[in-house]
């Protein structure tokens, strides 16, 4: 890839009457401007054909490291059959003409639904200015068009071995009516799809060029800190700015929505001015609130039944029908993110416009909250993105656009708001603290008769809408109520309840707990039948071939029940989420109370494949995630604050600590699941199952302590 | 006025000495590639290297800079050309890409002092860089590919 290609591609920004740059801060790189509507085939939102050849393709799915802006192009290119080395790529503004049917239209790069929601519209984009191509040839050579076939961005004539270029017909093509339904591709036919292409964003993350939304400058811009409350719906009383404003370098100090901003010249300046600014709060209602009393009401609620998400057989009679039933409490703490780059956004607010640089997982709702703060019209606002320092579900929240849009309005110039990592654990909005009670009952020949949850759970869908009629959070249930394995009495219960925290989608979302204590409980019940985990969960999923054929990989490739090292023990998980199923097995050893992770085997069937090595990337970094959690993450309120700060005390996998991920992709031809988000949910259930095999006490809470 | 060198240019900055040399280089002298991601040298982000030492900015006054040469993700090659940069493609490390500056830092230091380090001492000179996108294993590889190994 040149370095034109990636350049171009990350900095153009593409808005109403012509192309912006994000910054202008490279040299020697000046503005591009838009071809020329005439000589243009432009058949749809997302490619455009010029008379030169160049082939440029619309991004919308934005990039945080899971690999769409490889992705989605060539998912154009792979049905356009044009040179995958000519494309070009521009990322595209808040708009919703290039929305994502999985979000109802809106713009977001969210529960793995990049490829999921976009591979048809994408697929048909590219096929579509095809076919347009492939008639203006044929008109033009005067032959049937199924005489003539297309290859890396030319026309070919078999029979007389005539060829066009692309570019020699786009005048003629474009004058062509638009057809209304194409033909894709079976994945026989596939020649870029399923090779691993390299990704188009990785060259300029190996030198500093990539611009992260931390990264963006503006003439005349500020730099500001936001200042507060530690109290969960507290907010300022008063506040005192007189040793803040004595800061050199402060500007202004002002009150905002979500506490005070103190803007200065710079960073530093800002943050010395954040630290000498004395506020009184309010701390509001939660101001006593803790995890412990949360999980007391939680246990409380959970004494009576919730909402039935499923219901197979009479689970409850099951459970008193003989052999052998327990019961057993679950419980995962609340997480925080951590993105590597801190919350940031700026925003340049004037009299009759807005415009708004951030690194967002969601143009519809960056715009909307900048919409909102800024007073001004949806046509006056615009959203210009950058590359995400990790996104994991919180860059789809736009608290940070409202701090920027807010803050650059009361201050009347360009504004960058830049989160500490402090900020950035203390007011997340995090993965929801989880109770659950399960019930399992195995009979005499050990087979299990009966499976019924009861899970406790801040609503997810909530924060999208409200919920469907019959009160069951599909989110929430998500890798429970989907429980694949045979078990004929089943019964999974939801009951809703909200203390307050602010909590939202975390990598891999309900599923993230489910993993874990689903497949924690099949693995009890496994044991408690005295049977093999995997042969036990094996002889349940006749009906789920594709999960039985997932299983038996990574148990193959494991090497599963041949002989370990000593103290070494393995742990099995299986489950689908986001429309892929993923097995692991962990392999560890327990030593004085530490969880070594030795390795881990993966193995996914995601549906037919775009970029196998991206697929790769986002098993082995899923399940990272999911470890690090697994084994670290704990978000603990007390006082209705944070406890936790930093990356000291909200700790991370480290090099020393993070296992090799060996991954395995399983051929199939179903049509694509996500891969950003379910290597996370299953991880922790294999660790889970490992840890308790070596230390011989099973584990019902999160983070893992034995 | 505080003088210093950067990647092979002399710089006159005018800022408070107690600025950490993170925000002078990101804010005053304007390289973006080395990056926040803490403040208290917890995650590696800001890593550059001081005479060819590995070290976390964020946690440096600027004022102990002194006559030290600093090198930034900007100044580790001249056409992203480090054995480690040409690895890194590779070996397809990036995912989101904001800790991957540090972590190239770290590795560079590593490399100019060990020329074929083991696992042990990968390790043990890159731990301090965190990466929530979990490359670790890619990066690794990528040592050793530049390595030779």
């Amino acid at each position: 890839m040149t370095k034109t290609l990636t350049r171009r591609t990350f900095l153009k920004v593409s808005a109403a009457g012509g192309a912006l740059l994000v910054g202008g801060y490279l040299p020697g790189f000046g503005e591009t401007s838009r071809a020329e509507a005439a000589g243009v085939l432009e058949p749809n939102v997302w490619v455009r054909i010029g008379a030169d050849d160049t082939v440029t393709i619309m991004l919308s799915q934005l990039e945080m490291g899971q690999g769409v802006m490889t992705s989605m192009p060539m998912l154009v290119a792979e049905e356009l059959d044009v040179d995958w080395n000519k494309i070009k790529t521009e990322w595209v503004p808040a708009d919703l003409k290039y929305g994502n049917p999985n979000f109802g239209g809106a713009q977001l790069t969210a529960g793995s639904n990049s490829v999921r929601g976009m591979w048809k519209i994408l697929r048909q984009a590219g096929g579509t200015a095809r076919a347009m191509l492939v008639t203006a040839a044929a008109q033009s050579w005067n032959v049937e068009e199924s005489a003539c076939s297309t290859e890396k961005g030319e026309v070919i004539h078999k029979a007389s071995g005539r060829r066009l270029r692309y570019g020699a017909l786009v005048e003629k093509a474009g004058a062509l009516p638009v057809p209304k339904t194409v033909a894709l591709k079976t994945p026989k036919e596939f020649h870029l799809l399923g090779q691993s292409m390299p990704r188009l964003d990785i060259p300029e993350k190996v030198n500093g060029r990539a611009v992260f939304g931390i990264d963006v400058k503006r003439p005349g811009m500020l730099v500001a800190r936001v200042v507060k409350c530690p109290v969960f719906g507290g907010r300022v009383e008063s506040f005192n700015a007189e040793k803040a404003k004595a800061v050199p370098g402060v500007r202004n100090v002002v009150k905002i929505s979500s506490g005070v901003a103190v803007v200065a010249d710079n960073y530093w300046a800002a943050s010395k001015g954040a630290e000498a600014l004395e506020v009184k709060w309010n701390e509001g209602p939660l101001a006593n609130l803790s995890s412990a009393e949360i999980l007391k009401k939680y246990a409380a609620l959970a004494e009576q039944p919730g909402k039935v998400a499923r219901n197979n057989g009479d689970a409850m009679a099951a459970l008193k029908g003989g052999g052998r039933s327990f019961e057993r409490v679950f419980e995962v703490p609340f997480l925080a993110h951590a993105c590597m780059e801190p919350m940031n956004c700026t925003a340049d607010v004037r009299s009759d416009r807005c415009d708004v640089w951030v690194p967002t997982q969601g143009q519809t709702a960056s715009h909307q909250a900048a919409i909102a703060a800024s007073g001004l019209p949806a046509k006056a606002v615009n959203i210009y993105t950058t590359y995400l320092g990790g996104g994991f579900g919180r860059r789809g929240e736009a608290d940070f656009v409202t701090d920027a849009v807010e803050t650059s309005k009361a201050v009347g110039k360009p504004v960058k708001v830049i989160w500490t990592r402090e900020d950035d654990i203390q007011h997340d909005y995090y993965r929801p603290i989880t109770y659950v009670r399960m019930w399992g009952a195995v009979d005499e020949s050990g087979q299990p008769v009966a499976f019924m949850q009861r899970i406790v759970q801040q609503s997810l869908m909530k924060r999208l809408g409200p919920l469907p009629p019959d009160g069951i959070d599909r989110i929430s249930v998500d890798g429970a109520a989907t429980l694949p394995y045979d078990i004929p009495n089943v019964r999974v219960e939801y009951i809703e309840t909200d203390p307050g925290i602010p909590y939202g989608f975390w990598r891999s979302v309900g599923a993230s707990v489910q993993g874990f204590v689903v497949e924690a409980f099949m693995d009890e019940l496994a044991t408690t039948a005295g049977k093999d985990p995997y042969e036990f969960r094996r002889g349940l999923l006749s009906k789920h071939p594709r999960h039985r054929a997932v299983l038996d990989a990574v148990a193959e490739k494991s090497g599963w029940g041949k002989p370990l090292p000593a103290g070494h023990t393995r742990g099995i998980a299986v489950m689908e989420a986001f429309g892929s199923i993923v097995g692991q097995v962990a392999e560890v050893s327990v030593t004085n109370g530490a969880v070594k992770v030795h390795k881990v085997w993966v193995a996914v069937d995601t549906g037919w494949v775009i970029n196998p090595d991206t697929i790769k990337a986002q098993m082995e970094g899923g399940t990272l995630y999911g470890l690090t959690a697994a084994l670290k993450g704990e978000i603990t309120i007390q006082s209705g604050r944070v406890v936790q700060h930093h990356f000291n005390d909200y700790q991370m996998i480290r090099h020393n600590e993070a296992p090799e991920v060996d991954v395995h992709v399983v051929s199939s031809t179903e049509n694509p699941g996500g891969i950003g988000e379910p290597s996370t949910a299953v991880a922790a259930g294999a660790l889970a199952n490992a840890v308790a095999a070596a230390s011989g006490k099973r584990i019902y809470k999160l983070p893992i302590r034995v | 006025m505080i003088s210093l060198t950067v990647n092979g240019k002399q710089y006159d900055v005018d800022v408070s000495p107690d600025t950490p040399l993170l925000w002078v280089i990101r804010d005053a002298i304007g390289l973006t590639g080395t990056k926040f991601g803490c403040g208290l040298q917890q995650c590696g982000a800001c890593t550059v290297q001081l005479d060819g030492v590995a070290v976390r900015s964020c946690g440096m006054a600027v004022s102990n800079v002194g006559t030290k040469k600093v090198t930034t993700i900007e100044g580790l090659s001249p056409a992203s050309s480090h054995p480690l940069q040409v690895a890194w493609i590779a070996e397809q490390v990036p995912q989101c890409g904001y800790c991957q500056s540090g972590q190239l830092m770290s590795a560079a230091a590593l490399l100019a002092k060990k020329a074929k380090p083991t696992d042990a001492e990968i390790d043990a000179a890159m731990s301090g860089n965190i990466c929530r996108c979990g490359t670790y294993q890619r990066i690794r590889r990528a040592i050793h590919r530049a390595a030779g190994a």
